[in-house]
């Protein structure tokens, strides 16, 4: 059932000349959508037209209108020849069809053409009328909200997350049509842009419907990418997670924003959670024999023979120093049995129950990073999946024969077709809910897919992070009813609880060191965690974390088809230990022990592989201090040798003390100390302290067993160091003395700067609201023949730290200031070159509030924006500081209270009562009220002076409507909205109040005049600036003020300088906001009381 | 190993206020980052030489595509392409459009023609301003004056808002485009010892007193007259012939003498060298004025003040306190004399030679 498209064409703007004898231009527009066009008059000799159209109406269906982009064409009109197009704009109708979005689309468009880039800009104004449409067997989904966002969205609450859904469309890329060979290259950039979108509008409804099927509302954590598959087409998938959500009323969602910064917990993690990846495939190490072998090559061809089936090395992370160590699997067996057993029987009813709950679904993966408290209990560690295909093999009929524009699903087509790309990633999903079992886990988070096509070979890559969830958010309107559940719920605090083990002691899939929560002391903890997900909110962490990145490059030889497939199938496994093991080093000499948000990126070139694992390395309260990395040659005796280690590895202890100075880890004494002389009466202490339940005796006791048996254990192996569970590095050969080379010649950020590539910094909590958002791309050209892998890693790495540099350089003028969400990646372009692409926002901080206590460490979120409140009454300001510091108290209070009730009333965080829990919290609430009311009038006269700079963080104004804006400039011309863009979820100092709906853009530059346009550097910088500047003019057009979650999934860039062309194609994608500044929320509602905020703080916490 | 590319966009289009400098200076990118270099930036965030270079290389490119957009300033405020704040706007068209001193005073009342801009190679290498650096600043005379050339209204006003200048560079653009529009000879060697400024500031009496404009809205119906801040009024300089009685008429002349002698006598100790010179300088100021109808006599009106009153006064020492003095009382005294009924043309040409002279009268 239809829907009414309307569409006025005001005015243009800028326009280029087109008649050179009058230098002026007869413009006209063309709108279209579907097959209807309509056409504006000319408006003669102008630059500036006003063509002030009447309304034109298209009557279409509401599938058209999720799959078709609204299409305007700028032409000059020639009396005497065919009319010049001057450019397009290609607009995205969906943000219409939601309800809850945008109502109007209204405001200037960059004129974009994929030769020219951005001649002019037009104004537009495009509304939709629809009709409810009740048919259950519709092929629509309107009303379905997407969200990029990888975490629930602000402002609104999740009752239930129904999981995975993926979906793909397969086309032939226009570009390699016959037609090309004839038409212009104008025409088929344009034919291809108009297919990407359809696709992608029709990839979308799919999802939708999907998602409709499973009885929800949204799509949470959407991820789109395209695979450029050359000859054998154009492949576009997605991935996403399920959602109800809920819409929180506005007065609830006050502290949302507050998010990733929790107050850290100082001592607070009480549970031990396992390390956090593991090698499946421990039993099968040798243990004897040298350093093992992680990975067991896996021909996963298991069932149907994949189209290449050798090329499956299913991989997986592993763990670690365990198997560095050359310890057997028995020692942390060993030491895990006995804690094992008392929390069995409640982990496996927990697991029953979830399972349940999860096996309904095919894959239980979910796309999110971050979570609701209470969602993710433990954390299992990395799974990941790589396969090698070949995409020569593949061949559709369907498709051979046409060579129409008509959209092709392959999923229908191919119903009889076992070689299909579905296939493919079903094996590989497969794999990883198969890692995850290993693991105990029942679910994979923060769960992403990804390709690396060159030629015919296609590398497909999934990763994740097994996990297990709790039952409550999985079941339909369990909520309400979740008292049953909470029985077999642990009493894990949330700052440690993620950390516990998901698996059996008894029957661990790999080995692993355990040891007792350093928070908890009741579970146990794996000695290292790595994740792919976001560090939950509610972690106790030490100190600060930073970047960590494990960079690798390996040659490989010229091949075709199935050779080539096998030699890179055959070098995966050793890149992906290659990869772990300088994460491990390289984690280790930071003094950390857990890496969050890890991302490993492998990407195919002729003549190369390129490896680059990204991650932010924490210390977790909970988690065993790491111990030093230890140097050991291969022959001792030596004695020049033996002067050259001990270099080394002072230099290497150096280092370690430096950085844990640097990131502040200072983990608190009593645990830092030996456990085997402390732990007892540690324990009692904190464990009385809290006035929980004290330990029985026996479990005591097996505590000290447990911990002076793995300590005894690994003394025994480790002879040369005193410490712990030192990490031995072994010099045996040159490729060693390169890595322990490599590994020192990281540089840490200078002074004033950190780096994650998490959402946010741990340890940084109050973020200013100054933003830098970037992309920044960089290509390499080894003119080198003859690089050995070395040679290569070295180059790679150099132009890694380079980029970081420029970065920091670049943005000196913000310091402080931190580099949160990271994102680099490679690609080998061509031969001989390397290209990595980074996109990272740049965020202030306030640096006189680090030393502040713990209860006064959010203060500064809510005064970030202190210099901006400047222009409110003083009333105001103390009003709003009573509001606004609900959220800090709020989470400040939850170690505390945590500590307090949890576990005694265990974790009820459905039920109002037990989340504000007492009054003695609500006191606290209101101590912390005055206190903060007082310092922010302090800060009041402190912030006068910078007032002139923060004139330049134009930030938002209350109602966030582009008109408000407009006022608020110094140019009375202006009409530019200023909109600001971040690959996180939230604006610091600012609150979400709406989203408007996705933005998902794709884009063609093509030159033929390279040169001219400054080389391949000035054609992509244009190329990008112009990229932005349309994101930016949608957003605008939508009523927005700032694009969240921002990404650039693809930039693939195609030169040939001594042809002068160069061709560039870029896909963008974020979440449309409106967002308003805390402190104008706040004078908002300063008139709520505070049993109102109180109750609203609860809803929050659900 | 080359670097093939390298590019850095941010959101908010990043700048650096000495890079911008350097480029508008018309550096090179490799004399930039040598400058920078040497200024201690490799101090800065543990930078390197290589940095250094991207962040030069990244800086120019931006400034390049920005430039096209610099030429009309209004259209920076509503572009699309790169977002910049309010501020950094301001800075950007404000720092493009300023000029060297040493360069304006070469093409000062010259016209801002092709020719103009062949010999700009020699006005480089003259002052020492890159060449680049020179085409930019000519090319902004010219971009002004053409814009402005076709427009109504008062000049000043008109350039800040069709460039967005601040008022002290609208004002110095305003005496650009006078001097170009009336060819004031300003090169000559007796001439070089003045600066931009000194001109500028007379550019800004005559605009403001002798053109159509300055009569002053009140007397047009409606004051959009094309150049009317721009052209001379022609009216007065007619009328200013008038005022050839005060040396043409011997009674007038010794009455004027007298009346001014009287008023000086034992206020200053050039009052001999004033007495003395009374009437060449009197007939040296009243002729310039008759003269003023021709074409040729506008373009020479500073040399001829120069030459004709503060050089006889400079070779008889006469201080600036002197000179100011002199002028007061020869110009005051004129409304005494019952017989001249001139005394608003007199007014008008006087009040516009003293300022002038007064600017001008030093070394």
């Amino acid at each position: 059932m239809p829907g009414k498209l309307k569409a006025k064409i005001v005015a243009g703007r800028h326009l280029p000349v087109m008649d050179r004898a009058s230098d002026l231009t007869d413009a006209f527009v063309e709108v279209k959508f579907g097959n209807t066009t309509f056409k504006t008059d000319v408006y003669p000799k102008s630059l500036n037209p006003q063509w002030n159209s009447e309304w034109f109406k298209f009557e279409v269906d509401d599938e058209d209108l999720q799959d078709e982009p609204l299409q305007i064409t700028v032409l000059d009109h020639d009396t005497y020849s065919a009319n010049d197009a001057i450019g397009k704009v290609y607009i995205d109708i969906d943000p219409l069809l939601c309800t809850e979005a945008a109502s109007i689309i209204s405001g200037w468009f960059p004129i974009y053409d994929t030769i020219h880039g951005i001649r002019g800009e037009i104004n537009v104004l495009v509304k939709v009328e629809l009709f409810n449409d009740l048919n259950r067997f519709r092929q629509s989904s309107c009303g379905v909200k997407f969200f990029c966002t990888t975490s629930i969205p602000r402002g609104y609450r999740a009752a239930t997350v129904h999981g995975f859904l993926e979906e793909l469309v397969v086309n032939e890329d226009p570009e390699y049509q016959w037609i090309d060979r004839i038409r212009t290259p104008r025409a088929s950039n344009e034919a291809r842009q108009r297919l990407i979108s359809l696709m992608s509008g029709e990839l979308q409804r799919k999802i939708g419907l999907k998602v409709l099927e499973m009885g929800g509302n949204a799509v949470v954590g959407y991820l789109q990418c395209f695979d450029l598959e050359g000859e054998s087409g154009l492949v576009v998938r997605a991935i996403g997670t399920a959602c109800s959500l809920e819409k929180l009323s506005s007065g609830s969602i006050l502290n949302t924003h507050t998010h990733p910064n929790t107050a850290p917990a100082s001592n607070a993690c009480n549970s031990p959670s396992k390390d956090g990846k593991e090698p499946v495939f421990g039993e099968d190490l040798p243990s004897s024999s040298g350093p093992p072998t992680p990975f067991r090559a896996l021909p996963t061809s298991s069932s149907p023979p994949p189209p290449f089936s050798p090329s499956k090395p299913c991989s997986r992370q592993s763990s670690s120093s365990d198997t560095d160590l050359s310890l057997t699997p028995k020692t942390g067996m060993g030491s895990g049995g006995s804690a094992g057993k008392e929390a069995g029987p409640l982990k496996t009813l927990l697991r029953q129950q979830t399972q349940t709950a999860l096996e309904q679904r095919e894959f239980p993966f979910f796309t999110l990073t971050s979570f609701p408290p209470a969602f993710l209990l433990h954390v299992g560690g990395v799974v990941n999946a790589r396969s090698v295909k070949l995409l020569d093999r593949i061949h559709n009929p369907a498709l051979g024969n046409t060579r129409s524009y008509k959209l092709l699903d392959w999923n229908s087509v191919t119903a009889d077709e076992p070689e299909t790309r579905d296939a493919w990633w079903e094996e590989i999903r497969q794999e990883i809910k198969s890692h995850a079992k290993a693991l105990g886990c029942h679910a994979v988070v923060g769960y992403s897919e990804s390709t690396s096509i060159c030629e015919e070979v296609c590398i497909l890559s999934a990763s994740g992070t097994a996990a297990i969830l709790n039952p409550r958010y999985m079941r339909e309107g369990c909520l309400d009813i979740g008292s049953t559940d909470h029985r077999f719920e642990e009493p894990s605090p949330p700052t440690c609880g993620f950390c516990h083990i998901p698996y059996d002691e008894l029957n661990m899939p790999f080995p692993a060191q355990l040891t007792y929560c350093y928070h908890c002391r009741r579970q146990k903890v794996p000695d290292v965690l790595f994740t792919t997900i976001d560090l939950p909110a509610e972690a106790a962490v030490t100190g600060k974390g930073c970047l960590i990145q494990a960079r690798l490059c390996r040659l490989k030889k010229k091949a075709q088809g199935e050779v080539n497939a096998t030699a890179i199938s055959n070098l995966l496994p050793f890149m992906e230990y290659e990869l772990h093991t300088q994460l491990m080093n390289k984690l280790k000499l930071r003094s950390m022990n857990a890496l969050f948000g890890l991302r490993i990126q492998i990407s195919v070139g002729e003549n190369m592989l390129l490896g680059l694992a990204s991650a932010t390395g924490v210390y977790l309260t909970a988690l065993p201090a790491p111990g030093g990395i230890q140097i050991a040659g291969k022959t001792p005796g030596d004695p020049s040798n033996e002067q050259h280690l001990l270099t080394i590895q002072k230099r290497i202890n150096e280092a370690t003390a430096k950085n844990k100075e640097l990131y502040q880890i200072n983990p608190p004494k009593l645990f830092a100390l030996d456990p085997e002389v402390f732990c007892g009466t540690n324990m009692e202490l904190t464990e009385e302290g809290v006035g929980s339940p004290i330990p029985e005796p026996r479990q005591r006791s097996r505590l000290f067993r447990s911990h002076s048996e793995s300590s005894d254990e690994i003394s025994e192996l480790d002879l040369s160091h005193g410490k712990k569970d030192a990490f031995v590095l072994e010099i045996d050969d040159t490729d060693a003395v390169e890595d322990i080379h490599s590994l020192l010649t990281d540089a840490n950020p200078p002074r004033g700067f950190y780096s994650c590539n998490t959402e946010t910094m741990p340890g940084i909590y109050n973020w200013t609201s100054g933003i830098q958002m970037f992309t920044s791309v960089r290509i390499l050209r080894l003119n080198n023949t003859n690089l050995t892998n070395q040679g290569l890693n070295k180059i790679f790495t150099d132009l890694c730290e380079n980029l970081l540099k420029s970065f920091y350089f670049k943005l000196r003028s913000m310091i402080p200031c931190c580099l949160c969400h990271l994102n680099f990646t490679v690609a080998v372009p061509e031969e001989e070159l390397i290209q990595v692409a980074v996109t990272a926002v740049a965020m202030t901080f306030d640096k006189d509030q680090t030393q502040e206590k713990l209860a006064e460490k959010l203060i500064p979120k809510g005064g970030s924006d202190t210099d901006e409140q400047l222009q409110f009454p003083m009333e105001l300001c103390a009003d709003s500081s009573t509001i606004n510091s609900q959220p800090s108290s709020k989470i400040s209070g939850v170690p505390e209270s945590t500590n307090i009730s949890s576990r005694a009333a265990s974790v009820d965080y459905g039920s109002f009562a037990d989340r504000c829990s007492t009054w003695l919290e609500l006191l606290r609430l209101k101590a912390h009220t005055i206190r903060r009311g007082s310092v922010k009038t302090s800060r009041r006269t402190q912030s006068l002076a910078h007032s002139v700079s923060s004139l330049e963080h134009s930030s938002p104004l209350p109602d966030g409507r582009s008109r408000s804006l407009r006022s608020s400039r110094s140019f009375g011309g202006s009409t530019v909205t200023v909109v600001k863009m971040t690959p996180l979820s939230f604006l610091p100092g600012t609150r979400i109040i709406k989203y408007l709906g996705i933005i998902n853009m794709f884009f063609i530059r093509e030159t033929t005049s390279l040169r001219e346009e400054g080389g391949v550097s000035g054609f992509l910088h244009s190329f990008i600036a112009e990229v932005f500047a349309m994101v930016r003019a949608h957003v605008a057009a939508l009523g927005g003020n700032a694009v969240v979650s921002y990404s650039m999934q693809d930039c693939v860039l195609m030169e040939n300088p001594n042809k002068n062309q160069a061709q560039c194609l870029i896909n963008v994608s974020g979440d449309a906001v409106i967002c308003v500044r805390e402190s104008d929320q706040d004078s908002l509602a300063s008139t709520t009381t505070i049993g109102h905020s109180c109750s609203s703080t609860t809803d929050v916490t659900t | 190993m080359s670097v093939e590319l390298d590019v850095f966009v941010g959101n908010t289009t990043i700048m650096d206020e000495e890079v911008y400098q350097l480029w508008l200076d018309g550096y090179t990118v490799i004399d930039a980052v040598k400058v920078r270099r040497e200024g201690g930036v490799l101090d800065e965030c543990e930078a390197n030489a290589d940095v250094v270079l991207s962040d030069t290389m990244d800086q120019y490119r931006t400034f390049q595509m920005c430039e096209r957009l610099l030429h009309s300033p209004p259209k920076l405020a509503n572009q699309l392409l790169f977002q910049i704040t309010p501020h950094r706007q301001t800075i950007l068209i404000e720092r493009y459009y300023a000029f060297d001193d040493a360069f304006v005073r070469e093409v000062l009342g010259k016209k801002l023609s092709k020719g103009t801009k062949k010999d700009l190679d020699d006005i480089s290498a003259k002052t020492t301003v890159t060449l680049k650096s020179c085409r930019r600043q000519f090319d902004n005379f010219k971009r002004v004056f053409k814009v402005v050339e076709e427009l109504k209204g008062p000049l000043v006003e008109n350039i800040r808002h069709h460039f967005l200048l601040s008022d002290k560079l609208a004002k110095d653009y305003a005496a650009i485009v006078f001097f170009a529009n009336n060819r004031f000879e300003t090169g000559k060697r007796k001439l070089q010892y003045l600066t931009f400024q000194d001109f500028a500031i007379c550019a800004g009496q005559l605009i403001n007193n002798w053109t159509v404009g300055a009569v002053g809205p009140d007397s047009f119906v409606d004051n959009m007259v094309e150049d009317m801040d721009v052209d001379l009024d022609k009216e007065f300089l007619q009328e200013l012939k008038e005022l050839k009685i005060l040396i043409t008429d011997k009674d007038l002349l010794d009455q004027h003498k007298s009346l001014v002698c009287t008023a000086l006598r034992g206020k200053t100790k050039a009052f001999n060298e004033m007495e003395a010179n009374f009437k060449n300088l009197s007939r040296g100021l009243v002729n310039i004025a008759a003269k003023l109808t021709n074409t040729k006599d506008v373009r020479d009106f500073f040399i001829d003040l120069v030459e004709k009153f503060i050089e006889p006064c400079r070779s008889d020492r006469w201080t600036a306190a002197d000179m100011k003095l002199y002028l007061t009382h020869y110009t005051n005294s004129v409304h005494i004399l019952d017989t001249f009924k001139h005394q608003v043309v007199w007014d008008r040409y006087m009040g516009v030679i003293k300022s002038c002279i007064f600017k001008m009268y030093h070394d």
